[in-house]
């Protein structure tokens, strides 16, 4: 059996900057089914929110209100108020280790304005922030690797809970086929969000609710899954990311009569309202018929940015467009529609990062959870763009901390080693005998197309009844998928239906969330319920499963210095 | 209908490799990776390759197309076509196969760790940032958007004969903290850099140029940490005499003496050097490949005076 004082599940920013938090005295594993550099946070590119105020005065206050109001009040403020104090701190402590970041003609940190933010905020390295900091991690990682062991390319299945406490994970390396259990006297996971249920979406193929579903498995709800969000701009039928930097260094949305259409929705911030709002906006210019040419796409118009500004500060998505479509947006405008992007819902922790089930005030003991994964909350209904990098950053953080403080204290627990690996070694075997009348790429198909067209951007009670019976019956065909390549070496094929098979749990989640919902707050939007209703859903949800299926249950909402009022812009 | 002929390689099965032809009528606008994907998905499941991000930012996705290394997702797949609409697809050169189109890189990533790639200073940083002006940062804007996907590594020739050689993309990992005004350990690593496998082993083809899916070009920064290590005086090796000896006997003559070059390069009090060069010099003796003993100067000398004069040389 192997065994680490605290094993990581995730190399993305919140792994590595918990792992870091570790590695001064304790020996920590860091378990990723890609590598390091290919984590999907290295994927955001407009910037990482703190008030440093390096281009106009602003405050951790402005901040904090900033974000409460974005996410439709269903922020837990207490929290709030502790990540938006962190946040200066953390941004220096990311350019001391190295990370490079755009610069002011005096030579500080640059910062640019963004979605829902009142102030320019975002701190940036040109258009590719969270591969800046993804690699400034990396490097600390390499720089420690003396107390740091890195695994490349192995898949985490379950964890290994006893009695209300976390031992360890069960773990299989790709390259090889084999399962091992990793021993552990603290586990944090920070496995990422899961975009890829839907058909249009900005995520990596590695985003796929494989860390969600361990913790749900081992009895730790879910909180408010229903809340996912959709990004504006992602690229017409590719839904990659086009940044929302786009916008905040001054770009249009236009819709097929070439309009400003914000206008309408949001007059005060216009392109920059926050990302639940535009989002909708530009569905509604679609479903009107109001789309570009009719069709199911607007234009994001930089042209007047002029070509020296784009080059600065947007070079990355320019060459994205030019690459992908043969768009030059120096030249002409870019086809976009709003992309499956972020989850604000997860696993629910505290402050602190240590996951805890929140209706009984229950902590896992020796289980902590950061970043995308998890749900602290802080960004509640709705996240402000870059308020997502710097979560990973400041909760990776605590949860290190957390970590670090309990394995130095505990004593490894015993395991039985061979019953965990049976599990997953029967999970490969039932794969491997499945009598394969049924083809894994429909399913997946049909899955991504019902969420995307059932329970996107609007969703009702209907839509969703029909998306929940369909999803039943994918999981039902699952049973019967057919599977080509039965080796060990790496058994891409075996790794994708696994995830499949998560996916088609998660979805379901998320579609019973929002048809329990019955109002619309943030990101999850009910045709037949637009109001927001204070009155019974100011609370998140905590979605459990039982024997009998899925069950609901609530958590209040912790409200400091900002009572919910109306949200306009 | 386009062909794709894909390299594949199973240990499992069988010891050798082979090639698989999978026909498909490919969308309008479907990248390579769109392709690949779905001759797994609706072709053969068993087809191995790997994949993330498919927007050409986590660099899982480098494969050889047609000979070259290419991003795969980042790729129009009918750009790639040859005449027969056909595209040959192989795993990345100068790493060892695991499967199919998968590679092992453990020795990329070792020699990424070579170069100690983390910033290092020993003064205390400040209560805020370190303050570094934008034409500073311009120094390393294009080598941090190294995606580390393999490419260079993959079609670099050096790496063909030499496996000792660091390769494009450590090199282009050194550069981006031999010039971070922040660094301090510029000479160290200059001086690390200059040895044996450093920055003189390569034979500035350009092939990492051309193969680098991001602006990060890696001769370029190679050439950088060149320019570095001859200011910061790090003259005392094969790589740095050579250029310096090339670069004096330009500028006297406007040509190279070919004599004195081999010698200046491994330095004249260098007697163990200059032995090793005899058996060479005897052999080009009697194969009559000798120079001229006399070195003459082109005619328009003094124009090539004048140029290293502008340049202030």
């Amino acid at each position: 059996m192997i065994k680490h004082d605290v094993v990581i599940i995730g190399a993305g920013l919140a792994g590595m900057r918990a792992a870091l938090e570790v590695c001064k005295d304790l020996d920590v594993a860091v378990l990723t089914k890609v590598y390091p550099s290919r984590s999907h946070s290295g994927a955001a590119q407009g910037g990482i929110a703190a008030a440093l105020g390096n281009s106009e005065p602003d405050s951790w206050e402005e901040h904090m209100f900033d974000t409460v109001k974005g996410g439709d009040f269903l922020s837990d403020q207490d929290a709030v108020e502790e990540y938006v104090r962190a946040a200066p701190r953390i941004i220096y402590e990311l350019e001391h280790m190295g990370c490079i970041f755009s610069r002011t003609p005096d030579g500080k940190i640059a910062q640019r304005k963004f979605g829902g933010h009142s102030k320019p905020r975002a701190c940036f390295c040109a258009d590719r922030t969270g591969h800046a900091i993804l690699h400034a991690l990396h490097e600390q990682l390499m720089k420690n690797a003396k107390t740091v062991k890195i695994y490349n390319e192995w898949y985490m299945h379950s964890l290994v809970v006893d009695d209300g406490q976390c031992n360890g994970v069960v773990v299989s390396n790709i390259q090889d086929g084999s399962v091992e259990v990793i021993h552990a006297k603290s586990v944090i996971f920070c496995t990422g969000g899961y975009g890829r249920v839907y058909k249009i979406t900005s995520n990596a193929f590695a985003s796929t609710a494989d860390g969600v579903m361990a913790a749900l498995d081992a009895g730790i709800p879910l909180q408010d899954p229903e809340f996912v969000q959709f990004h504006p701009s992602g690229l017409y039928r590719q839904g990659i990311l086009f940044s929302e930097a786009a916008r905040g260094e001054g770009g249009y949305l236009l819709n097929g009569a070439g309009e400003r259409f914000m206008e309408k929705y949001a007059p005060s911030r216009m392109e920059l309202a926050p990302r639940d709002i535009v989002s909708r906006a530009e569905q509604s210019e679609m479903d009107a018929g109001r789309g570009v040419n009719g069709e199911g796409y607007i234009y994001l118009d930089l042209r007047h940015l002029g070509e020296a500004r784009i080059m600065e500060r947007l070079p990355q998505i320019r060459q994205l467009g030019i690459d992908f479509i043969g768009v030059d947006c120096i030249k002409d405008p870019l086809p976009i529609q709003p992309t499956a992007h972020y989850s604000m819902g997860g696993i629910p922790t505290d402050k602190f990062g240590q996951v805890t089930i929140k209706d009984t005030n229950t902590p896992v003991k020796g289980f902590f959870a950061a970043g995308e994964c998890a749900c602290v909350s802080v960004h509640g209904g709705n996240r402000l763009g870059t308020n997502s990098l710097l979560e990973a950053v400041v909760f990776g953080e605590r949860a290190g901390k957390s970590a670090y403080e309990y394995a130095k204290n505990a004593d490894f627990a015993t395991v039985n080693e061979a019953q965990e690996k049976t599990r997953i070694l029967e999970k490969f075997e039932d794969i491997f005998q499945r009598d394969g009348t049924e083809s894994y790429n429909d399913i997946r198909n049909e899955m991504k197309e019902v969420m995307m067209s059932h329970c996107g951007v609007f969703r009702d009670k209907q839509r969703l009844e029909i998306c929940i019976k369909t999803l039943k019956g994918l999981q039902e065909r699952f049973k019967k998928g057919k599977v080509t390549d039965k080796g060990k070496v790496f058994n891409s094929e075996l790794y994708e239906i696994l995830e499949l098979g998560n996916m088609l749990r998660m979805a379901e989640i998320i579609a019973t969330g929002a048809l329990n919902r019955k109002e619309s707050r943030g990101g999850h939007y009910r045709t037949d319920f637009p109001k927001r209703d204070d009155v019974n859903f100011l609370k998140h949800t905590l979605m459990y499963k039982t024997d009998e299926g899925l069950e609901i249950k609530y958590s209040p909402v912790v409200i400091t210095k900002h009572q919910p009022a109306e949200r306009t812009y | 209908m386009a062909t794709f002929k894909i390299k594949r390689f199973n240990p499992e099965k069988q010891p050798e490799p082979y090639m698989e032809d999978f026909e498909y009528d490919v969308p309008d606008g479907a990248t390579l990776l769109d392709c690949m994907n779905t001759i797994k998905w609706t072709m053969d499941g068993s087809l191995t390759y790997r994949m993330s991000c498919r927007s050409a930012i986590c660099g899982s996705c480098a494969v050889k197309a047609n000979g070259h290394a290419v991003l795969a997702c980042q790729r129009q797949a009918e750009h790639l076509y040859d005449e027969n609409e056909t595209i040959k697809l192989e795993p990345l050169g100068n790493m060892k196969p695991i499967k199919d189109l998968v590679v092992d890189f453990t020795p990329f990533w070792d020699k990424i760790d070579k170069v100690k790639p983390y910033l290092e200073t020993s003064s205390k940083p400040p209560e805020k940032e370190r303050t570094q002006s934008p034409e500073e940062f311009r120094l390393i804007d294009d080598t941090s958007t190294c995606i580390m996907c393999g490419a260079c590594y993959s079609d670099c020739h050096v790496l063909e004969v030499d496996d000792n050689f660091l390769g494009p993309a450590a090199l282009a990992k050194a550069q981006r903290f031999v010039s971070d005004s922040r660094d301090e350990a510029t000479l160290e690593r200059v001086k690390n850099l200059s040895e044996y496998g450093g920055i003189w082993d390569c034979t500035h083809c350009g092939e990492c140029v051309e193969r680098c899916p991001k602006p990060a070009r890696p001769f370029y920064r190679i050439k950088e940490i060149m320019t570095v290590a001859l200011e910061k005086g790090v003259h005392n090796n094969d790589g740095a005499r050579h250029a310096l000896a090339f670069t004096s006997s330009v500028k006297h003559s406007g040509r190279l003496n070919e004599n004195f070059l081999p010698l200046l390069s491994k330095g004249i009090f260098n007697i163990k050097g200059l032995l090793e060069l005899v058996p060479i010099g005897i052999r080009m003796l009697l194969k009559g490949k000798i120079p001229p003993i006399f070195h003459k100067s082109v005619e328009d000398v003094d124009d090539i005076k004048r140029i290293f004069k502008k340049l202030n040389q």
